[in-house]
């Protein structure tokens, strides 16, 4: 039988997952922002085992709702990403020091 | 070992062998394939858990829409993934430690504090004569969440301009129409009526 802590273990071994990726693809942006829709997963995958385990559809609303910004979040990042590549001719975030921070 | 469970494990080991190429593999577009092989993994998890209609969003709306916008980016641009790659192998460590603490942290609350199965019995599965899993998800978001519904549409709006503001360059080598003057010309600014006298018939 499949119990609650099974589904719950498969997300934090996502959210783990995407965590590494972060951190040793700190210079890709792509890989970031994939790494990003990864984490969003994760927390998609917990949403809808407590809906299903507690029978309350209200977690699955949630999720429909983190699809759609997760959707926006994609097109406005890849847009940046896109406008940065004409002005940079890079995607290294090592480069992107214009502002001396 | 039950049929379900084995599925699980299936899928499971497959998901998590995905999101592990994702954060590792060279190349850009592999990455967004194995993303794409995540996201198909996951909604036939989420199968298993009924919940139907997101498990199809999920398909259609990652994999068909977000995922092609990933690819679409990853191959239009000309990217040098060599000085990307610097610091993988230094980071390696620290990251696989950080990730391993986290893990083992939450796999312990997970499954030795809360979460127990005996306090969280699996429930019935859904009868094929109930409420499908759409049709109780549109009540609920037509009824108690339309508001969030409707903001989640202007966000949508929102995003797409967002994104043809930000794309969207006038490049000076290129011809444009300009619409407003075309309507507003008249016929003296193009026509010019020339007086010549009548030649006589041989």
């Amino acid at each position: 039988m499949i119990t609650l802590s099974h589904y719950l273990t498969l997300g934090a071994l996502l959210f783990c997952l995407s965590v590494v990726g972060i951190f040793l693809n700190r210079k890709n942006v792509i890989i970031l922002l994939m790494c990003i829709e990864l984490m969003l997963l994760s927390v998609n995958m917990n949403f809808v085992t407590f809906s299903h385990f507690l029978g309350d559809g209200a977690g699955q609303i949630f999720v429909f709702f983190i699809l759609t910004v997760a959707a926006a979040e994609a097109a406005i990042g890849l847009a940046i990403l896109v406008v940065l590549f004409r002005n940079r001719s890079t995607i290294n975030v090592a480069d992107l020091d214009a502002l001396k921070g | 070992m039950t049929f379900e469970l084995f599925v699980f494990y299936l899928f499971a080991a497959i998901m998590v062998f995905a999101a592990s190429r994702v954060i590792s593999v060279r190349n850009p577009v592999h990455a967004a394939m194995y993303l794409v092989l995540t996201f198909f993994t996951c909604a036939a998890i989420w199968l298993l858990l009924e919940a139907e209609f997101l498990a199809i969003t999920l398909v259609l709306v990652y994999v068909g829409a977000v995922m092609v916008l990933f690819l679409f980016v990853v191959m239009m641009l000309d990217i040098n993934v060599e000085p990307l790659r610097e610091g993988f192998v230094k980071y390696l460590p620290v990251g696989i430690l950080v990730g391993l603490i986290m893990l083992v942290e939450m796999v312990f609350l997970i499954t030795q504090r809360y979460f127990k199965a005996e306090q969280f019995p699996a429930p019935e599965r859904a009868s094929a004569e109930a409420m499908s899993n759409t049709e109780s998800l549109g009540r609920l978001l037509y009824s108690d969440f339309l508001f969030q519904f409707e903001i989640a549409a202007i966000i949508l709006l929102v995003a797409i301009v967002a994104a043809i503001a930000l794309t969207m360059r006038r490049r000076p080598e290129t011809k444009y129409q300009t619409p407003s003057e075309q309507i507003s010309v008249k016929k003296s600014d193009r026509l010019r009526v020339v007086d010549m006298p009548a030649e006589k018939r041989n």
